[in-house]
């Protein structure tokens, strides 16, 4: 459904722009119809990037996403209403997502001006109470209050359901949980667990917290600095991760059942390699060797697991790591 | 003999009245334990946090009062806290790490901030350079201005900062979460390697994220709407806890390997009450599934075995 062909973001920096900075780097993946797919990563590993590329939010430097087989670029400015009626995009603060002096609600009123100015207002009304059951808001405890009178749980749902006013077929969820409270979190990640089911939606769901991406998605990416550690199915990467950056964030992770495990470090102090050739991960890995100066290809080592590393896809490392990771207690 | 908070009660002061921020809270810290402490945001977790160390309007010290190794705080008199400050408590503040002086250079700002103290950079900086060895920043930091630093860098630059006096006790608010799982991790892990090296004695970590807690803290105290709910050791708060607040949230967190299609979590209905008019009673009874009629009265936090409390009707029966 939504493909991203080869895409890269990159940005001139430096005093006169002399530099280039690979936000993105060479970046294919699919979404197929109903399907949730985790894009995860630290900070400035351009997960977010990603997310505004397919929002078309900002320009991309080079490759193609494409939704349907249309090429998204080639969307001229006047017709991307059209666009904004399938792909729309939920963002992780709400409160700075609505303007403060105006009544949380009149966002959907905006979508009736803009998208369906034909529809009568008694229609109209009804729609929007439907929506609201469907994000499990009550309307008449919601409707006609300003921001400050909602809480964070209430707006960003409230923002999901000004998406599917408009029967979007994709939703990029850009780290849409991480500020609310644990007991409101779970209730927004079910939801979108239900409109996957019940609508068929695509779901890009951006996050940094691996264990909330194993809750609600199938597939996952794993980003380091731009480029692609690890895909395929979750499942794979949770119980064999193959890159040592997989590792060390399966490792770091706080879990409520198992203590960190002291044996392995993080890494902390490398300066970025953000201009290097060789792989991305090479100053921060433990097990990096000559041929790491060189960018590793992405290698299917099962089928809907892929790896880029020169040690995962040496055989005989693959057979060494599986034994420890079950003394350590891996999946 | 740590801390010692007995029915400590803070308002914040209004147009429309005085918001119920904090009520009766009694506890005591050891020494030596980390106490982690949870809740909702809104739950007063970081007002009790603010208000032992400095009491500022809107703020309102209520009643109560506080011990820390004997010794009673003058938390009501933001002046003679003064001297407590920074050198027998001291606090992390939330955002601390974005709060740093960006036009002076990291050394010269803690040069500055000593000598506010009247303490002497010059004699402290050996210990200082040892600190930062600890927390694996390179001595150059000094000389370095904070946007050069990544944001774990500049956390642990804080948490050197603020334990520079070997404080008594540290309040850390929420010092892990804008961070990066593998920063997260680091962070929290110094700060136990801090107190078992003696850089504080004891300390309260507020956050909202249990699992982090489950790692460093000793015991877990959780909060509801201004009132203490539990209060037991790490262990017991995540594997069997009392309170049925803590129970719902305990059991809403997703653990890692669970999947939404083998097992759906639930969330808490409903949400906190407004604390300007708090309802009467145990403040979490509209949430509650075993609220009863005697839930109109606020629950004691009592001490059902040995060093577990809990502010319970229904708990406090079954043990009766």
């Amino acid at each position: 459904m939504l493909k991203l062909d080869k895409i890269s973001k990159t940005y001139r920096v430096g005093t006169f722009g002399g530099k280039e900075l690979h936000a993105v780097n060479d970046v294919s993946f699919e979404i197929k119809a109903g399907e949730v797919v985790s894009l995860i990563g630290e900070s400035g590993s351009g997960k977010s990037t990603i997310g505004k590329m397919i929002l078309r939010l900002i320009s991309i430097t080079s490759g193609t996403i494409s939704l349907n087989g249309v090429d998204i670029s080639t969307i001229k400015e006047g017709a991307t209403k059209e666009y904004y009626r399938k792909v729309q995009g939920v963002f992780q603060d709400p409160f700075s997502s609505y303007n403060p002096i105006f009544k949380a609600d009149r966002l959907f009123r905006i979508i009736h001006d803009e998208f369906y100015p034909e529809v009568k207002d008694q229609d109209w009304n009804e729609k929007v109470e439907n929506v609201m059951k469907a994000v499990g808001l009550n309307p008449e405890h919601v409707l006609n209050k300003y921001p400050h009178q909602l809480s964070g749980g209430q707006l960003q749902r409230f923002l999901i359901a000004r998406t599917l006013l408009l029967d979007i077929q994709f939703l990029v969820a850009d780290e849409i949980i991480s500020m609310l409270d644990a007991s409101t979190r779970i209730d927004v990640l079910n939801l979108l667990a239900d409109l996957k089911k019940s609508r068929g939606l695509s779901i890009l769901f951006i996050t940094h917290d691996l264990s909330l991406a194993h809750y609600i998605s199938e597939r996952a990416m794993i980003l380091y600095r731009g480029n692609v550690a690890e895909i395929g199915s979750i499942e794979k990467i949770f119980n064999t991760p193959l890159h040592p950056y997989t590792q060390m964030l399966m490792a770091s992770v706080p879990r409520l059942d198992k203590k960190w495990d002291q044996e392995i470090s993080v890494e902390l102090n490398a300066t970025p390699s953000e201009f290097s050739k060789g792989c991305a991960y090479f100053d921060r890995c433990p097990l990096a060797f000559e041929k790491c100066h060189e960018k590793p290809p992405s290698i299917e080592v099962e089928i809907d697991h892929s790896v880029a590393c020169w040690k995962a896809l040496e055989n005989n490392y693959v057979r060494q790591i599986k034994p420890v990771l079950e003394i350590k207690g891996g999946h | 003999m740590g801390l010692q908070v007995e029915n400590l009660t803070v308002y914040y002061q209004t147009l429309r009245g005085d918001v119920h921020a904090l009520e009766s809270t009694t506890f005591s810290i050891a020494n030596g334990e980390i106490m982690g402490l949870a809740g909702e945001s809104g739950c007063g977790k970081t007002t009790l946090g603010h208000g032992l160390i400095s009491m500022t309007p809107p703020m309102k010290y209520v009643a109560g009062r506080v011990l820390l190794d004997n010794e009673e705080l003058p938390i009501w008199d933001n002046a003679r806290m003064n001297d407590f400050r920074f050198k027998k408590i001291s606090i992390i503040p939330q955002y601390a790490m974005n709060a740093m002086n960006p036009i002076r250079k990291i050394g010269r700002m803690t040069e500055e901030l000593l000598r506010s103290k009247k303490v002497d950079y010059q004699a402290i900086l050996p210990e200082l350079k040892r600190r930062l060895d600890l927390v694996k920043l390179p001595h150059e930091v000094l000389k370095m201005y904070p946007i050069e630093l990544s944001g774990g860098m500049k956390q642990r630059m804080v948490m050197v900062l603020s334990m520079l006096m070997d404080p008594s006790l540290l309040i850390a608010d929420e010092i892990t979460s804008a961070l990066d799982v593998a920063s997260q991790k680091a962070v929290a892990e110094m700060l136990v390697e801090f107190r078992n090296l003696g850089c504080c004695k004891s300390a309260i970590v507020i956050t909202h994220d249990i699992s982090i807690l489950y790692q460093i803290a000793d015991s877990i105290l959780i909060m509801y709407a201004g009132q203490l709910a539990e209060k037991a050791a790490t262990r017991t708060i995540i594997d069997a806890p009392r309170h049925p607040y803590t129970k719902m949230l305990i059991s809403s967190l997703p653990k890692v390997g669970a999947k939404h299609v083998d097992k759906r979590l639930a969330g808490i209905p409903g949400k906190p009450p407004l604390l300007l008019n708090p309802p009467v009673g145990c403040r979490f009874r509209d949430r509650c599934p075993v609220a009863f009629d005697k839930c109109l009265e606020v629950p004691p936090f009592l001490e059902v075995k040995k060093d577990h409390y809990v502010a319970c009707w229904k708990e406090g029966e079954k043990n009766a």
